[in-house]
C-alpha cells in the first residue's frame, strides 16, 4: 500500500486504473475533467492497459459506456452536472441493458442560474434512474468507492450500473492523503470482469434493448431491476465487510460519528458531512451529545440501518444540499418516510438547505441547527423546512441587485426574480427573497439566518 | 431503357453481382416482421443481412424499424440492439471498441467478429442524430450506416422531418402546397466528413446496392448508406407500387444513385437527358401525398420549382463528370 496526496478527481481516475477497466467513453465538463485528463496520460504514456475515446455528448459517451458493457467489458465512466442531465435518457436507459458499469458523478449545481460549483440537486436528478448511488465524502472514498462498486455492480445478484458521487471543487479539487491498495490484493476482491450474458461477440446471435408490447412484460422487466437494486443491499453490505477485512476502511451503508449517547443528530451526504462531522466534535467539547448520520448508499435506499441509527433521539436535522422546489429537501423526504413506521416515539425530523452552489455551511449554522433541535425536542413545535442565509448574504446580494441595475425595493412583491444583469432595462420590481422579512443588516454574520421564508 | 450501369469505382473488379440472379437469397431475415405492407426500407434491410451475414450486429434509434425486434422475437439471424433515437452511433462506437478490445486480448477469435451497422430513419439521421454521426464520422469509427429515408417521421404518423421534400403534405403540413422547406442533403453533409464510403441506394436497383455494398466491404472506417424507402402509409400509395415508385424516382432523376469515395462523387446511374426522360410530375402523381398539387388547383409553381431543382441538379453532374 502506497500513501499519496490526491484531489478527489485524482483519487477517482486511480480508482478506475486499479479496478482495472477496459473502456472510458468520455466527454469534458467542469469540475470532472481531471479526471479523463488523468486517465487519458496514463493511457497515452502506456501505464494503463485500456482504451480511452470522448464522444460528442454525454448522452453519446453514456450509450458507447452502456453497448460497450453489453459487449462484454469492463467500463467506467464521468460526468458532471449538466452532462449528468444531458444523458439522462440513457441513465434511465443502463440499468435497463443491465450493464454493469461505474459512472463517477462530480456534483455541481445546476443552472439556471448556471454555476460551476457544487450542490446535489444533478445527482439527485438520477435518483430514481436505476443507477445504485454511492456518496463519498473523502478522497480516499472516491478510490474506495469505485473499488466496491464494480464488485456490487459485477455481482450475479445484483448486475446494475453504479454512480459514486463526489463533490465538485470541495472533493474534486482538495487534496488528500489517500492510500492505494495493491493491484494484488485488489484482484483478490475484485475478480476479472464476468461478461456472463453480456457478449455479442460469442458466435451467438443475441437482440439486446429490445422492445417489448404490453405492460405486463414491461412490468416484469422492470420489478427485475427493482429486485436486483433491493438485493444490493445485502451485496453492499457483504462487499463492504469484506472490504474492511482487507483493507481496514469501513464503508458501511451507513456511518454514525459521535452517535453512541447522541440526542440529536445532523443528517447528512458528501463532502460537507465533513463540516458535520467537525461541527459534532466542536459541540461534544462544549457538552452536546450530538452526532452525525451519513448514508454512503443512497440507492438502495439503506432504511434498516438509518432507522436504527436514528433511534431514540430526541430529534434530527437532515441537511440537503439540494433543493426540490414547493417541496423543499429531497433527503428530509426521505428520511421522514423512512421513519414513519418505526414503533418507537419518532423524533421530530427537521429539515435545513445549504449549501447550494457551493454556499459554505459554517459552524455557526450547525450550532443554531442544534439549538433548533433542542428547541423543537422541549418545545414540541416542529418548524417548516428552512433556508440558511444569512443577513449578511443578503446584504451583499443587495449591491449585486444595484450594480445589476435592478435596486432592491423591499416593497415590492409578486415579481419573477430573474438573475438578469443588462443594465436598467431589467429595472423589475422586486420579488420575495429567500430571507426576506426579518432580513436584517445587522444580522452578524456568525448569528445564522434561520427564518423560513415568508414565515 | 437508355440507362447505363456503372460499377462504383473501387468496387472489385471480378464482382460477385452482375445480375439478379447472383443476389444471396440465404433468407436470413426472417419473414412476418411487424413492418407494414410495402415497406422500401425493409427491401434494403433485407439485402444487407443477406450479404453482410449473420455476423452482423444492427444498432438502431427510435423509428419504425425499431419494432422489428419486439421480445421474444426477432427476424434477424444477426443481432440488434436498439439504443435511443440520438444515439445510435455513439452505440456502435461501444461496440466497435469493446469488439476490438476483446479482440485484441484474445478473449475473441477473429472469426467471431462482427460488422458494426446503425440503422435508423431519417428523422434521426438528418436530425436528433447528426450530431452523434458526425462524432463517429470524425473519429474514424469502422462502422456502416444504413439510413432508410422515407422523407418523414414514419412510425410517428408521417410528421415532416429533414428529409421531407418541398411540396409533400406531412401530418404536421397541411396546406395547398405541402411542405414548406428543402430536403436536407444528408449524403452531402455525410461527404463532408471525407469518410471512405458514402452511397444513395434504391429498393428498386438491388444489383446497384449489392455492388455498393459488396464495395464498401473491402473497406474500413466509416461507410455511409442512404436508401430510399418509399412508405406506403407515409406516401399515401398501394403496398404494391412501392418498386414502381422507387423506379419513377430513379428514372425521373429524383433519386441520384452515386458514390463518394476518394474525394469524388461518381453517379452509378444516369436518367436520360432532359426532355428524353420522365417528368418528375410522373413520380409525384403516382403518390397521395403530392395530390394536393394537382387539385383543387394546379400549384404551378412548386412543381416547377421541383423540376428546375431536378434538372440542374443533372447539370451539374453532367459538367462535373
Amino acid at each position: 500500500m502506497t500513501r499519496q496526496l490526491l484531489t478527489g478527481n485524482e483519487a477517482a481516475a486511480w480508482g478506475a486504473r486499479l479496478a482495472g477497466v477496459d473502456y472510458v467513453p468520455s466527454f469534458p465538463i467542469t469540475p470532472q475533467t481531471e479526471i479523463i485528463d488523468t486517465l487519458s496520460r496514463w493511457i497515452d504514456r502506456g501505464e494503463m492497459d485500456a482504451r480511452l475515446v470522448t464522444l460528442e455528448s454525454e448522452h453519446s459517451m453514456l450509450t458507447a459506456a452502456g453497448t460497450a458493457a453489453a459487449t462484454g467489458v469492463r467500463v467506467f465512466t464521468a460526468t458532471s452536472s449538466q452532462g449528468l442531465l444531458y444523458g439522462m435518457e440513457m441513465l434511465y436507459t443502463l440499468p435497463g441493458w443491465r450493464v454493469p458499469l461505474v459512472l463517477v458523478n462530480v456534483s455541481r449545481a445546476l443552472s439556471a442560474p448556471i454555476t460551476l460549483e457544487p450542490d446535489h440537486n444533478d445527482v439527485l436528478a438520477a435518483r430514481d434512474s436505476g443507477f445504485l448511488q454511492f456518496h463519498a465524502s473523502t478522497c480516499q472514498e472516491v478510490l474506495d468507492g469505485i473499488l466496491l462498486s464494480y464488485r456490487l455492480a459485477e455481482d450475479r445478484r445484483v448486475r446494475l450500473p453504479v454512480l459514486v458521487n463526489l463533490d465538485g471543487f470541495y472533493l474534486s479539487f482538495t487534496r488528500e492523503p489517500v492510500e492505494l491498495p495493491r493491484p494484488e490484493s485488489i484482484a483478490e476482491f475484485l475478480p476479472p470482469f464476468d461478461a456472463g450474458a453480456l457478449n455479442f461477440g460469442g458466435g451467438a446471435p443475441r437482440a439486446q434493448g429490445v422492445a417489448v408490447l404490453g405492460g405486463d412484460t414491461y412490468s416484469f422487466f422492470r420489478y427485475q431491476t427493482h429486485l436486483a437494486a433491493t438485493h444490493a443491499l445485502d451485496v453492499f453490505a457483504e462487499a463492504a465487510e469484506d472490504f474492511k477485512a482487507r483493507f481496514g476502511r469501513d464503508l458501511s451503508p451507513v456511518e454514525c460519528h459521535g452517535c453512541e449517547d447522541a440526542e440529536f443528530v445532523f443528517v447528512m451526504i458528501g463532502a460537507f458531512s465533513g463540516k458535520a462531522r467537525a461541527a459534532v466534535d466542536r459541540l461534544r467539547h462544549e457538552g452536546w451529545k450530538i452526532g452525525l448520520v451519513r448514508p454512503r448508499l443512497l440507492r438502495p435506499f439503506p432504511e434498516a440501518q438509518l432507522v436504527e441509527a436514528l433511534a431514540g433521539r430526541r430529534a434530527v436535522a437532515v441537511i440537503d444540499q439540494n433543493l426540490a422546489p414547493g417541496r423543499g429537501g429531497i433527503l428530509h423526504a426521505e428520511v421522514r418516510a423512512a421513519l414513519y413506521h418505526t414503533q418507537w416515539p419518532r423524533p421530530p425530523v427537521l429539515g435545513f438547505i445549504g449549501g447550494l452552489g457551493g454556499r459554505d455551511i459554517p459552524y455557526a449554522e450547525f450550532r443554531a441547527i442544534a439549538e433548533t433541535m433542542r428547541e423543537t425536542a422541549e418545545t414540541g413545535h416542529e418548524p417548516p423546512p428552512r433556508l440558511l442565509y444569512t443577513g449578511e448574504e443578503l446584504q451583499r446580494f443587495h449591491a449585486l441587485r444595484t450594480v445589476a441595475g435592478a435596486p432592491m425595493d423591499n416593497e415590492g412583491e409578486g415579481e419573477g426574480d430573474w438573475n438578469t444583469a443588462d443594465g436598467p432595462a431589467a429595472g423589475h420590481g422586486s420579488s420575495d427573497d429567500p430571507a426576506t422579512g426579518t432580513s436584517n443588516p445587522e444580522d452578524a454574520p456568525a448569528k445564522p439566518h434561520l427564518e423560513t421564508p415568508h414565515g | 431503357m437508355a440507362e447505363t450501369t456503372q460499377t462504383p469505382p473501387g468496387s472489385p473488379k471480378d464482382t460477385a453481382f452482375r445480375r439478379m440472379k447472383d443476389l444471396p437469397d440465404a433468407h436470413l431475415m426472417g419473414p412476418g416482421t411487424p413492418m407494414c405492407a410495402g415497406c422500401g426500407g425493409l427491401e434494403t434491410v433485407r439485402l444487407f443481412q443477406e450479404i453482410l451475414g449473420t455476423r452482423t450486429v444492427f444498432v438502431n434509434a427510435a423509428g419504425c424499424m425499431t419494432l422489428l425486434s419486439s421480445y421474444p422475437h426477432t427476424p434477424f439471424s444477426g443481432s440488434w440492439f436498439y439504443t435511443a433515437m440520438a444515439s445510435a452511433p455513439a452505440g456502435a462506437q461501444g461496440v466497435r471498441d469493446a469488439l476490438d478490445l476483446r479482440l485484441a486480448r484474445g478473449e475473441m477469435v477473429m472469426e467471431e467478429d462482427q460488422h458494426v451497422v446503425v440503422l435508423t430513419g431519417d428523422g434521426s439521421a438528418g436530425g436528433i442524430g447528426l450530431s452523434s454521426t458526425s462524432g463517429a464520422i470524425e473519429r474514424g469509427l469502422d462502422f456502416i450506416y444504413l439510413c432508410y429515408d422515407n422523407e418523414g417521421y414514419g412510425n410517428t404518423g408521417h410528421q415532416s422531418s429533414a428529409s421531407t421534400p418541398l411540396g409533400a403534405s406531412t401530418a404536421t403540413a397541411h396546406g395547398p402546397a405541402g411542405w414548406g422547406g428543402q430536403k436536407k442533403d444528408l449524403f452531402a453533409l455525410w461527404a463532408a466528413h471525407n469518410p471512405p464510403f458514402v452511397a444513395t441506394l434504391s429498393p428498386a436497383e438491388p444489383v446497384d446496392m449489392a455492388r455498393k455494398l459488396e464495395t464498401a466491404l473491402t473497406l474500413s472506417g466509416p461507410r455511409l448508406f442512404i436508401t430510399q424507402a418509399p412508405c406506403p402509409t407515409g406516401w399515401h400509395f398501394e403496398p404494391r407500387e412501392t418498386v414502381h415508385i422507387a423506379q419513377l424516382a430513379v428514372k425521373t432523376g429524383l433519386w441520384p444513385l452515386k458514390t463518394f469515395q476518394d474525394g469524388r462523387i461518381e453517379h452509378t446511374k444516369f436518367p436520360q437527358p432532359k426532355g428524353k426522360r420522365p417528368p418528375v410530375e410522373e413520380y409525384l402523381r403516382a403518390q397521395g401525398r403530392f395530390a394536393h398539387l394537382f387539385a383543387p388547383k394546379r400549384q404551378e409553381d412548386v412543381l416547377e420549382k421541383i423540376q428546375q431543382d431536378v434538372d440542374a441538379y443533372w447539370e451539374r453532374a453532367a459538367s462535373a463528370a
